[in-house]
């Protein structure tokens, strides 16, 4: 009790402001994290497969794997200093600049409104194969996926992270329930690897398709990212931030793994390519009805923490160009009494229930993955201009990331092959997406930018940057 | 069983549609504008951390 009433004096300190609650720690980070990416694991990766074969899959694991190591570190080193709701749009404002910080707002808000969107049509789709009835459509599951969800993250922050932590947990431990059920450490007991896995057929299209492997396996990790949007409402964004992102990192580097070697060694790589429930099938693959079940709910729960995830996330970062006036100022109100964008919320929700109804899922997987590797790319440079502007003992860091510039430029590198394997599948799509947030950006600059309060935006109290 | 988990499935998404949008309007019309997006960024940042080295 005392601890919710000092909480709730820090948030007012500021006279009659209604600001967010900074109620969260690291385990939350942790959750909103995994809780994004982890349904990847369960549909996603596995469409690599089928782009590259089996051994495809496990390479692009390992090298996008290192891609999202990149990533988390200078996530943290960054958000450790920026501590803002928006995430990456804060850091892109105060280290690049406006136009910049606007486009990767827009990056955000799509990646995780169209990731949305994907679980609750995962989540439809699995109900609906499930029942095996005539005339069951998936309609109203994603109805209900999606309102729920912005019901809670409507009500409070506290809630919905509670609720993602323990989803996502159930979700974990099935997987390495179902690894240890299949004894990993015989083959030719459950596991065939060395059958189904052969010289001739690990890599059926050669190295280009290792490279066209690249565009699903972002899914092994896409979100993870997500976890600074919590900035503004974390008890200490300086020490939970870092810790809850790479200790969610290492998570799923590990369910990563788990994942491939059991789905990998159940199925041939031809239908491993195109089923959409990987691991549940392996559920079904073990003989076992119980774990059969246990894989049908944790897919379920799954999309449910990602979806809950990313309405969180896309809210907050909605909301803070609203707070800039990048958009109009009515998206920033925050709920007196739940003290969560509430406007924001109820705004997304609509739009996502619409592309769900007419979207298909590819597209939308496509729309999302998109938009989180160009919010890749731009953070690459963002660490670059960070450290060159702001060098090590000019401003206080919470994390400090290693081996710089190395992570930026392997970041980059691995940001141009992913392009390029994504123009391999979805060249029409990448080419009018890039149309698109050219045209946004020339609205931006032209019409929308002379309604933002220029020096009110940037609101870091740093020195001012070497070199200006 | 699974139809009608599909009609409690669209019970519950108007029902809690109706109450979101009920709790918005109470919210708005007892609320001043100015008071609603009070909001600032970086704040609590500068008031507890203040950045020293």
């Amino acid at each position: 009790m005392t601890a919710a009433v000092e909480t709730a004096q820090t948030t007012t300190i500021h006279g009659d402001r209604v600001s967010l609650l900074r109620v969260l720690g690291p385990a939350h980070v942790w959750a909103l994290g995994v809780g994004i990416v982890l349904v990847g694991e369960f549909t996603g990766w596995n469409f690599s497969a089928d782009k590259g074969g089996a051994l495809a899959a496990l390479i692009v694991c390992w090298v996008v794997g290192l891609l999202y190591t990149s990533v988390a570190m200078i996530d943290s080193e960054v958000t450790s200093t920026v501590a803002a709701a928006g995430g990456q749009y804060a850091q892109a404002k105060h280290i690049v600049g406006p136009l910049m910080a606007f486009n990767v707002a827009l990056f955000l808000v799509f990646a995780y409104t169209m990731l949305e969107v994907s679980d609750a049509i995962l989540l439809g789709d699995t109900i609906v194969a499930k029942a095996g009835v005539e005339g069951l459509t998936h309609n109203s599951f994603i109805a209900a996926t999606i309102v729920v969800l912005a019901w809670l993250n409507y009500r409070g922050v506290l809630m919905t992270l509670n609720v993602n932590f323990v989803i996502t947990a159930i979700a974990y431990v099935s997987i390495v329930i179902l690894f240890f059920s299949v004894s990993p450490w015989t083959q030719g007991a459950v596991l065939k690897l060395n059958e189904l896995v052969t010289p001739a057929n690990a890599l059926p299209y050669g190295w280009i398709g290792v490279i066209a492997a690249f565009q699903f396996g972002i899914w092994y990790y896409l979100g993870i990212e997500g976890t600074t949007q919590a900035a503004e409402e974390v008890r200490s964004p300086a020490r939970s931030l870092p810790y809850g992102t790479m200790a969610g990192m290492i998570t799923l580097l590990i369910a990563a793994a788990m994942t491939w070697y059991v789905c990998a060694s159940l199925m041939p790589w031809e239908y491993l390519g195109i089923t959409y429930y990987p691991l549940w099938d392996a559920g079904k693959l073990t003989g076992s009805p119980l774990l059969e079940n246990l894989l049908f709910i944790a897919t379920l729960l799954a999309a449910l923490a990602s979806a809950n995830g990313c309405i969180n996330d896309a809210a907050r970062a909605w909301f803070s160009l609203g707070r800039d006036r990048y958009l109009p100022s009515w998206f920033s109100a925050v709920h007196p009494k739940y003290r969560t964008p509430y406007r924001s919320i109820l705004f997304l929700l609509p739009i996502a229930l619409a592309f769900a109804f007419i979207a298909d899922l590819n597209q939308a997987i496509t729309f999302s993955i998109l938009s989180g590797v160009l919010q890749y790319t731009f953070m690459s440079i963002n660490i670059m201009m960070f450290r060159k502007k702001w060098p090590l003992g000019s401003i206080r860091r919470g994390y400090t990331h290693p081996f710089h510039p190395l992570p930026a430029i392997v970041l980059f590198c691995l940001c141009m092959v992913t392009f390029f394997a994504i123009f391999l599948g979805f060249g029409s799509q990448l080419i009018a997406m890039t149309v698109f947030y050219f045209l946004i950006s020339l609205w931006f600059h032209f019409y929308r930018y002379k309604f933002v309060r220029r020096g009110d935006q940037f609101s870091m109290p740093w020195p001012k940057p070497q070199g200006y | 069983m699974w139809m009608g988990l599909s009609y409690v499935c669209w019970g519950i998404s108007v029902v809690l549609a109706a109450w979101m949008l009920y709790d918005w309007f109470k919210v708005d019309t007892t609320y001043s504008e100015e008071t609603l997006t009070s909001s600032r960024e970086g704040e609590l940042e500068a008031v507890s951390e203040k950045h020293r080295i």
